[in-house]
C-alpha cells in the first residue's frame, strides 16, 4: 500500500512538474535537446518503472481475489458501470489510435477525422443493439451468445476461429508499436527485447489477475492517457494563442503539401475512391461491435444496466479522445514537421521522422515539454500498450479455453478449475506468439493493421452475432455457413488486395482493387447465413427456431442471466 | 428461473409492449446513427468538394472538419437518449414484467 502511495506522490509531483514545462514550452527560444542526443532517457524509464510497480501490485490484490472462473474470465461481474465504461475506452484508445490516428492526421490532415469517426459511430450500435442482450445471454465469451440455442461444437468453433484471428492481428499491430516505441525512446534496449518485456509482463498480469487486473490496469492507463492527451492538446492550443485558426493555417504553411491537407478525404497521395470510401465506414462501424475483447468487458458488469451505462460514459471519453487526437496531429504538423531535431533528412522531407512514422505523437510532447514530457507520453503509450495486449490476450485464452476446450472438446464435462487452468497455458502460449509476431512484422504502420482486423470483426463476428440475437430463423447451418463467409471471404479477398499482394507479396497489381473488402463481405455472409438457415428443413432446426421465444425472454428481460458473485 | 415463468412471460401482453417499444427505439436510433454516418461518407465519397470548402473566406477551416466533429457529438447525444429512454420507461417495465411471472 505504502508503495502505492509513493508513487501517487510521485505521479503527483511529475504533474506539476510538467505544467511549468508545458509553460516554458509555450516560449519558442526555450532550448530543447533532441532525443537521440540523450544517452539514457531515464524520465521515460523511471514513469514505466513506477507504473509497472502499481499494475503489478494491483495483480498481487487481483490475484488474491480470483478464485472461480467467473473471477478470472469475467472479474466476479463486480465491475461498476463507470469503470467498465473506463476500461471499455481503455481497450479501445489503443496505442494504434493514439498514436496511428495522430500520425494519420500528421501525414494526411483532415483525412485522419474520417477515420476516427468511423471508429466511434460503431458505439451506438453496440449500445442499441447488442450490449444489454450480451449481457443477458452470455457467460464470458461473444460465442456463448451466437451459440445460445445452436449446435455448440460448430457454432463455437466457428466463433473462436473469428475470435482468434481477430485478436492475433491486432496482437501484431499493437506488439509492432510497443517494440518500435521502446526502442525509439531507449535506443539501448533493442527492439526485440522491448516486446520481450512486453510479452513477459503481459503474461504475468493475466495469468495471475485474471479479468480483474486486466480491467484495473486498463482503468488506470485509460486515466493516463485521456490526462495525457488533454495536456498535449492544451500545450498546442496554449502554442497557437488558443485559436483553432492560428493552428490550422499554421499547419497548412509547415505541411508541404499546403492546402491539401484540408481538402484531401482520402490518404495524401492516393486516388478519390467511393466505393474504398464506403467500405472503411462499414469496416470501422461494425467492425467495432466484432471485437472480442471489447464484447468481453459486457460480461464484467453486474446487469445489463450496467453495460448500458458503461456505453455511455465508454462513448464520451472515446469522442472527447478522439477530437485531443485530432488536435494533437495538427499541433505535430506545426511543431514536428520540418524540426531538424525530429526529422531524418529535413533537405529531402520535412516530414520523414526519426524512429518510424508512428513518432508524431511523442515528438510533440518533447517539443511541447521537453524530455520529462515526453518520458510520460511514452510511458502511458507502453503502458496503453501493455493494457490492450493483456485484454487481446485474454479474450483469445478465453476463446480457447471456454469455448474450444471446455465447450467442444470437453463438451461441458470439464471442471471449473481444469478450464481456468487450460486459459492459463493459453495465455502464456499466446504471449509468446506476440513476441514472435512482434519481431516478424518490424516494419509497418500500425494504424494499417489495426484497420484490418476490424474487417474480420465486420464481416464474421458482428452479423452473426445479430443474427442470433434478433432473428428467429437462424440456424446452426446458416451461423457456421455464414460466419465462415465472413471470416475466409475477408481474409481471401485482403490477401488478394492493394496492401498485402501489391506491398507485402511484392505480386505486382492487385486482383481485388480494394483495401477493406468488407462492402462486399458483409453482405456475403447475411446471404449466405439467410440461404442456408431458410433452407435448411432438419429437425433440429425446427428446434433451434422453436427455442428462439425462451432466448428471447432472457435476452429481452435479463431473467435467468449470469449474476454477481458475491466478495 | 423456470420455464413455467418464461412461458407466462411469452403470454403477458407488457411483454410484448416492451420488445415492440424498445426495439422501435433501438432501430430507429441505429438508423439514425447510419444515415447520419453514411451521410458523411456519402458526401466524402461523392462530393468531396462540399465538405473541403472554406467555412468563410478568410478561413482555412474546411465544412466537414465541422460536420466530423457534429457526428461524434451527434454519436454520444444519440447513446445518452438511448440510456435515458432505458432506464425511465424499460427498465421499471421489465421489472413489473418479471414480478408478474413470479406470481
Amino acid at each position: 500500500m505504502r508503495t502505492i502511495r509513493t508513487a501517487l506522490d510521485v505521479l503527483a509531483a511529475s504533474a506539476a512538474l510538467l505544467v511549468v514545462q508545458l509553460a516554458q514550452a509555450a516560449d519558442p527560444a526555450a532550448p530543447t535537446s533532441a532525443p537521440a542526443e540523450v544517452p539514457v532517457n531515464w524520465h521515460a524509464i523511471a514513469m514505466f518503472i513506477i507504473f509497472v510497480a502499481i499494475t503489478l501490485g494491483i495483480t498481487y490484490w487481483a490475484a488474491k481475489r480470483t478464485k472461480t472462473a467467473t473471477d478470472f474470465y469475467a472479474a466476479g461481474r463486480g465491475i461498476t458501470g463507470l469503470q467498465n465504461g473506463m476500461a471499455i475506452a481503455g481497450d479501445y484508445m489503443s496505442a494504434a489510435s493514439f498514436l496511428g490516428i495522430a500520425a494519420l492526421v500528421y501525414f494526411n490532415g483532415f483525412y485522419g477525422l474520417i477515420f476516427s469517426v468511423g471508429w466511434l459511430v460503431g458505439w451506438p450500435i453496440i449500445l442499441f443493439l447488442i450490449a444489454e442482450r450480451l449481457r443477458n445471454l452470455g457467460k464470458f465469451t461473444y460465442a456463448d451468445v451466437a451459440s445460445f440455442r445452436l449446435q455448440q461444437g460448430p457454432v463455437r468453433t466457428m466463433a473462436a476461429i473469428g475470435s482468434l484471428i481477430v485478436v492475433i492481428w491486432y496482437l501484431i499491430g499493437q506488439a509492432v508499436g510497443a517494440g518500435q516505441l521502446l526502442h525509439t525512446l531507449v535506443p539501448q534496449i533493442s527492439y526485440r527485447v522491448s516486446i520481450v518485456i512486453i510479452g513477459a509482463l503481459i503474461i504475468i498480469y493475466v495469468t495471475f489477475g485474471g479479468m480483474k487486473a486486466t480491467t484495473w490496469v486498463q482503468i488506470i492507463k485509460a486515466a493516463l492517457l485521456l490526462g495525457g492527451a488533454t495536456l498535449m492538446a492544451l500545450g498546442v492550443m496554449a502554442h497557437e494563442g488558443w485559436s483553432f485558426e492560428t493552428l490550422f493555417s499554421n499547419a497548412v504553411k509547415a505541411h508541404p503539401k499546403h492546402m491539401e491537407i484540408m481538402q484531401s478525404v482520402v490518404p495524401i497521395g492516393a486516388k478519390a475512391n467511393p466505393i474504398e470510401s464506403i467500405s472503411l465506414g462499414l469496416t470501422l462501424m461494425f467492425g467495432t461491435a466484432g471485437l472480442p475483447h471489447i464484447l468481453m468487458r459486457f460480461f464484467t458488469v453486474g446487469d445489463a444496466k450496467a453495460a448500458r451505462k458503461s456505453v455511455l460514459y465508454g462513448t464520451c471519453f472515446i469522442g472527447y479522445f478522439y477530437i485531443l487526437t485530432f488536435i494533437i496531429g495538427f499541433g505535430a504538423i506545426v511543431l514536428v514537421a520540418g524540426n531538424p531535431e525530429y526529422v531524418v533528412d529535413v533537405t529531402k522531407n520535412v516530414l520523414n521522422l526519426k524512429g518510424g512514422s508512428s513518432m508524431p505523437a511523442v515528438y510533440l510532447s518533447h517539443s511541447l515539454g521537453g524530455d520529462f514530457f515526453l518520458g510520460f507520453i511514452a510511458a502511458v503509450a507502453f503502458a496503453t500498450i501493455l493494457a490492450v495486449v493483456s485484454g487481446l490476450t485474454l479474450a483469445g485464452a478465453s476463446a480457447l479455453s471456454h469455448d474450444i476446450y471446455a465447450n467442444v472438446i470437453m463438451k461441458g464435462k470439464s471442471t471449473e478449475a481444469q478450464e481456468v487452468w487450460v486459459s492459463k497455458l493459453c495465455v502464456i502460449g499466446l504471449g509468446i506468439l506476440a513476441v514472435i509476431l512482434g519481431i516478424a512484422f518490424e516494419k509497418q504502420n500500425v494504424a494499417y493493421i489495426v484497420a484490418l482486423t476490424f474487417s474480420i470483426a465486420a464481416c464474421a463476428n458482428f452479423p452473426i452475432l445479430v443474427l442470433a440475437v434478433f432473428w428467429r430463423g437462424l440456424t446452426t447451418r446458416g451461423a457456421v455457413l455464414g460466419g465462415y463467409t465472413g471470416i475466409l471471404g475477408s481474409i481471401i479477398l485482403l490477401i488478394i488486395g492493394p496492401t498485402v499482394w501489391t506491398k507485402v507479396l511484392e505480386m505486382g497489381p492487385p486482383i481485388f482493387p480494394y483495401d477493406f473488402p468488407t462492402f462486399a463481405v458483409l453482405p456475403a455472409a447475411l446471404i449466405v447465413a439467410y440461404v442456408a438457415s431458410v433452407t435448411d428443413r432438419s429437425a433440429t432446426a425446427d428446434k433451434e427456431r422453436a427455442a428462439f421465444g425462451a432466448q428471447e425472454v432472457r435476452s429481452e428481460t435479463g431473467l435467468g442471466a449470469e449474476v454477481a458473485t458475491a466478495h | 428461473m423456470s420455464e413455467l415463468s418464461s412461458n407466462k412471460i411469452q403470454k403477458n401482453p407488457k411483454y410484448h409492449q416492451l420488445i415492440k417499444e424498445r426495439d422501435a427505439l433501438s432501430w430507429t436510433l441505429s438508423a439514425l446513427v447510419l444515415v447520419i454516418y453514411f451521410g458523411f461518407i456519402l458526401l466524402v465519397a461523392f462530393a468531396p468538394g462540399f465538405l473541403t470548402q472554406p467555412i468563410s473566406t478568410t478561413s482555412v477551416i474546411p465544412v466537414g472538419m465541422l460536420v466530423g466533429v457534429g457526428v461524434i457529438l451527434a454519436s454520444v447525444v444519440l447513446t445518452g437518449i438511448y440510456v435515458y429512454r432505458a432506464n425511465n420507461t424499460f427498465d421499471p417495465l421489465i421489472k413489473e414484467i418479471i414480478q408478474e411471472a413470479a406470481k
